[in-house]
Parts: structure tokens; sequence; C-alpha cells
């Protein structure tokens, strides 16, 4: 990666003399491709939003149902991304640091979510982890399926392979030598562990967080069929815009969709920047 | 600290990387384990250290054998090739990790560490550089981070793999000499790997030529240069020529003939010459061959001469002569060695 660091901010040209060609065609074909994808919808959200109002728009914004619907979207999802932090953590550290029969099954497994329709993979965490399914019977009378911890096993689910995927190549990066420094230096295996080779890890987990998070708050599909879906309780916010939708209460989908767009953005905007002043501070790690 | 490493054998799946070497380093000394890659030079400090462990073998500090103690209990400073400094952390964290991790009894307090910390950075010549991180550091600087970390915990031995290899020449130049000094000022036990002889002859007060998985001779730089005692020592230090000679009746024939020298003992041998003792003859009885390149090197001349070898490809020979020598490109040249060794098959 280049580090930009001699480019003057003062003198900020359009077009750098460079000797690699097709600046000018590629900046242009990606400039077209995000505002007809991205930007184009997205600023129809905003002004299909902005029909609201900002009285309209406080109106829907402080609905106990919206708000409610939005905590548990975004609680379940920060959750679900912190648990796969450890477990991502961890399965990617015995795919790439030890090999026994079945690695490859292994590591061809943790892609599955990203394949499997996510609705085939709701109904079948509500059928296991159900009152009456195999897992959830074990845990009776404690309710997993049709409760917000029932969305976070399937936000679990969904955004697993995003940790390991991003945590795996970093970690088969990692230097053997830094670990024997520092247990040459007297480090025991936990020290070193935690003292060396997860700080080195910190950028990369960070990143898999939040592929795992921006996913899981948007993600519908396998959600729905697990959550119950009760307004106040189990009831996210992908779900309640569908409903505004189906109310063809368009400008108040379109509000809840506009908050989701804003708190998004900040989070991933605050993760940016840690991993930019990170970046600063390690170099590029 | 005296090391005693006593008929050590190490095997990487079944392959022998080392087999059967024993070596006694003193208390004190500065050794360099030279080799070509794959002598075994980094396997046997790494099993010094205690990364890795013996197939059989023992290995001593002092009397006490530590053969079967982890590397944590062993004590070493370790420099490595490419320093493996933690990167997350600066200068001073980086130095002062060994002693942040003791165990809280022998664990010294925050300001006895912050202070030992700051003298090993004088120590480096990295006074005020505590808080830059390793990546704002140019290579010979984080070299002298890594040794300041690995002098931090008081090490019982000090071991430098490759300690020079990643850094351009002229700051291996310095850090070479500057390295003595540091090893005479300290006097810690000193033991580093090289592939680099001319590193190994001035920076070493012994010098361990490795080839194969075995020792081939311990000795001065004097010693392994002057007085080589295998053929592979003779061609692996220094620059030198190899012919198959006789000896017959305390006289050297090569292809029969005499070349004018004598050797006592009778039997076939390789003949081993180094180009500057060499010395060009006017006589019947010498070697000879065509002059095929001549290149100036600093104050002399050196002659690349191509004996005959009837059908076969011809010996090449390279011989040092006087700037001022009557030497042409494609004339023959006669000459003797002035001193030489043969080795008998």
């Amino acid at each position: 990666m280049i580090h930009n660091a001699t480019a003057s901010p003062a003198k900020w040209r359009l077009k750098q003399p460079s000797i690699i060609p097709g600046f000018g065609l590629t900046l242009g074909f990606s400039l077209a491709y995000l505002s007809l994808i991205i930007l184009i919808p997205v600023a129809g959200l905003l002004w299909r939003t902005a029909g609201l109002g900002w009285s309209g728009f406080f109106a829907v914004l402080t609905d106990r149902r919206t708000l409610d619907a939005l905590y548990i979207s975004f609680g379940t999802a920060f959750v679900a991304a912190l648990v796969n932090v450890v477990f991502g953590t961890v399965v990617a550290w015995v795919l790439t640091r030890y090999n026994f029969p079945g690695r490859r099954l292994i590591d061809a497994i943790v892609d599955l979510p990203f394949a499997l329709p996510t609705a085939v993979a709701g109904i079948a965490l509500a059928a296991l982890y159900a009152p009456n399914g195999w897992v959830g019977s074990l845990f009776m009378p404690f309710r997993i399926a049709f409760t917000p911890l029932g969305i976070v096993v399937a936000l679990v689910f969904i955004g697993l392979p995003f940790v390991v995927r991003t945590v795996q190549p970093v970690m088969e990066e990692l230097d053997r030598e830094v670990e024997e420094a520092a247990a040459t230096l007297g480090a025991n295996r936990f020290q070193t562990i935690s003292k060396v080779i997860l700080p080195g890890l910190t950028p990369a987990i960070l990143t898999g967080f939040a592929l795992a998070f921006a996913r899981g708050v948007g993600e519908y599909g396998s959600v729905i069929f697990i959550a119950g879906n009760i307004p106040y309780v189990s009831e996210i916010a992908p779900l309640l815009i569908v409903i505004r939708l189906e109310e063809f209460n368009y400008a108040g989908a379109t509000a809840i969709a506009t908050i989701m767009l804003i708190i998004s953005f900040v989070m991933l905007f605050i993760i940016n920047l840690i991993q930019a002043w990170n970046r600063r501070r390690y170099g590029n790690v | 600290m005296e090391v005693t490493i006593s008929n050590i054998r190490k095997e990487f799946e079944r392959f022998p990387a080392l087999n059967d070497v024993s070596l006694k380093i003193a208390s004190g000394e500065l050794i360099a384990l030279l080799g070509p890659s794959g002598s075994g030079k980094t396997t046997l400090l790494r099993l010094i250290a205690g990364l890795d462990f013996p197939t059989s073998g023992k290995i001593f500090f002092g009397d006490q054998d530590a053969s079967h103690h982890s590397v944590q209990d062993r004590n070493v400073g370790f420099v490595f090739q490419h320093y493996a400094l933690f990167r997350h952390m600066t200068v001073a964290e980086n130095i002062g990790f060994g002693l942040k991790v003791r165990p809280a009894g022998s664990r010294p307090p925050k300001a006895e560490i912050r202070r030992r910390v700051s003298d090993l950075l004088e120590m480096v010549q990295l006074g005020g550089l505590d808080k830059r991180y390793p990546n704002q550091l140019s290579g010979g600087q984080r070299q002298r981070v890594a040794l300041a970390r690995a002098m931090a915990i008081e090490p019982r031995i000090l071991l430098l793999d490759e300690p020079f290899g990643a850094l351009d020449a002229k700051v291996r130049k310095e850090l070479r000499r500057w390295l003595r000094e540091f090893h005479d000022r300290t006097g810690h036990t000193t033991v580093f790997v090289t592939h680099d002889q001319e590193e190994a002859l001035e920076l070493a007060d012994r010098v361990v030529v490795m080839s194969q998985g075995k020792i081939e001779q311990v000795g001065s730089a004097d010693d392994v240069y002057d007085r080589p005692g295998s053929p592979f020592v003779f061609s692996f230090i220094g620059e030198s020529s190899q012919l198959p000679v006789e000896v017959k009746d305390g006289t050297m024939l090569f292809q029969g003939q005499p070349i004018g020298i004598s050797e006592p003992g009778d039997g076939a041998g390789e003949l081993f010459f180094r180009p500057e003792d060499v010395t060009l003859v006017d006589a019947p009885d010498a070697l000879f061959g065509k002059v095929t390149a001549c290149r100036r090197l600093a104050g002399t001349r050196i002659a690349e001469i191509d004996i005959a070898n009837d059908g076969h490809a011809p010996y090449h020979v390279e011989v040092e002569v006087p700037l001022h020598a009557p030497i042409e490109l494609g004339s023959e040249a006669r000459f003797r060695p002035t001193r030489w060794k043969v080795f008998r098959n």
C-alpha cells in the first residue's frame, strides 16, 4: 500500500501525472457506477424522507416502536459482532496455526453463511433453537428463539465469515520471529498472545467487526424467522420498514431507513477513524 | 557464562540438520558461526537459545544442563535477523518488554524499568528516540533497538542471527565495529551467525566454520585463513585454486610432470593455494596455462589462467601477479605456488 505522506493538501489537483494510464476512464467509471448503484438510491431515500418535514421526521424518530426497533437492530448486531470477534478470531487461529485432518473442510464451511440463502439459515436456526428444537429444548425454560437472543444467534451465523476472512490473512502474515522474540524475553504464552499477537491483529479484527456489524444491522431474511417479530420486543428496524411499506406509509419507511443510514454511517466512520489512527502510529499494518 | 555444546544432533523430519556437533564457548568470548546456507549454523544458534530442542545431545550453561530448559528459563538475549520488533510498541516499550512480563515477584518497579530503558537507549546511542515506533526508524536503528531489548533482561549469553544481513554495506561496516566495541565494553558471551566471512573474520575472537551440519574448523581468523583444516575451509574462506596432484619421492607431480615444489609423503591428493601465494617463474618444472583474462584489483592484478586438461574442460586457476608483470592475454604463463596445502584423497 502506498503511504501518501508527501502529497501536499494545499495544492490539490484532480489528476496527478502518472505513468499508469487510465485515470480518467477508471474514475469516470467508478463515479458512474457508484452513482447508479449507491448514490442515486440513497439520494432518493433522503428526498422521500424530506417530504415528511422536520416535525414529521421527529415524530417517526421519537415513536416508541421505531426507537425499540432501532435499539434491537443495533443492539443485537453489536452483540453478535462482538461474539463473532471472539469466535471468528479463534476459528481463524485454528485454521492458520494448526494442521489437522478436515482443516480444508472447516475452511470451506466458514464461507457457507455467504452462500446459503438467508431465509434457509433463519428457518434452520429457528427449528433448532425453538423451545421444542434440538438445542432450544436443552435450554428450557430459558427461550432462545423468538427473543432478541434468537436474533443474536442468527446474526452470529451471518457475520462469522466476515471476521474469519479478514483476520485469517493477517494472521498468516504474522511473523513467527516476533513470537519467538517475546519468548526469549521471558514472556509466557498468555503474555505473548495478549501483548504481542492480539495488538497486531487489532486492525483486522476491527475491520471484521465493522463488516459483521454492518451486515447484522441490515440483515433481514434470516432474522425474521427466528425473531418472533413481537413489536417493542423482538422487532428489527428492517422489518418495521417493510411493515410501513405494506401500510403504504412510504415516508415513514424512508424516515426509519434514513435514521439507520445515519447511525450506521457514523459508526463505520468512527471505526475508520480508529483504523486510520492505528495506521498512522504503526505504519501500514 | 560458559556454554558447552556436547554431541548435539538435530533432525528435521529425519533429515539431519546438525550431526554430532560439539563446541565449547568460553565466558566473554565473541564467536562467529560461519557457513553457507543450509550448513546448520542458525539451527545451532536456535538450539542454544532453546527455540528448538536437540534430537540428542546436551547443552550446558556453565555446569548446569540446560538442554530441557524452556526458552523463557534460559534467559538468553536473541537478536533476530529481521529484528522482530513489536511494531505496536514504542522503542521504550519494546526495550522494557522483557522486564514488564516478569512475574510480580521479580519485576522491577516502574521507575526502575524506565531508568534501565533510558540507560540502554544511551548505551546503543539512541537517546531521545524512546517514543518512536519501529517503523519510524532506519534499519540500523532498529537493529540497535533489538539489541537493547535483548540486553534489557540481563541475558546470560547474547545470540545474534545474521545481525547485519538486512543492512546496506556502509551501515553494516559501522555497526560491525560498533558491536565489537559494545562487546568489549559489556563483556557478554556472544555468538553470532553469519554467511559473510569478512564479517566473521573481522569481528570474532574465534570462528566456527560449518558445513552440512558439521563443524569443519574452529579457530581464530588467522587459523582458519592461514591454516585451513579441510578442503571445504580452504575453498570457503578467501579465494583459492585447486588442482589434482600426485606426490612421488617427495616431488609434486601435476599431470605426471614435476611442478617444482616438494611435499613429504607419497600419494594422490588435491593441491590448494591462494592467488596471492603464487610466483611467476621461467623454468620448465612449473604449472603453466593460457591467460584468459586479466583484471585490476585495487593494488594488484589478477590473472585467470586455464590449464589444459587433455580432452576435458581446462582447470581454471586465479593468480595474483605484480602490476608490471609481462602478462598478456592469450600468452602462456608459468608459475609455482609459494604456500600451499595438499589434502590427501
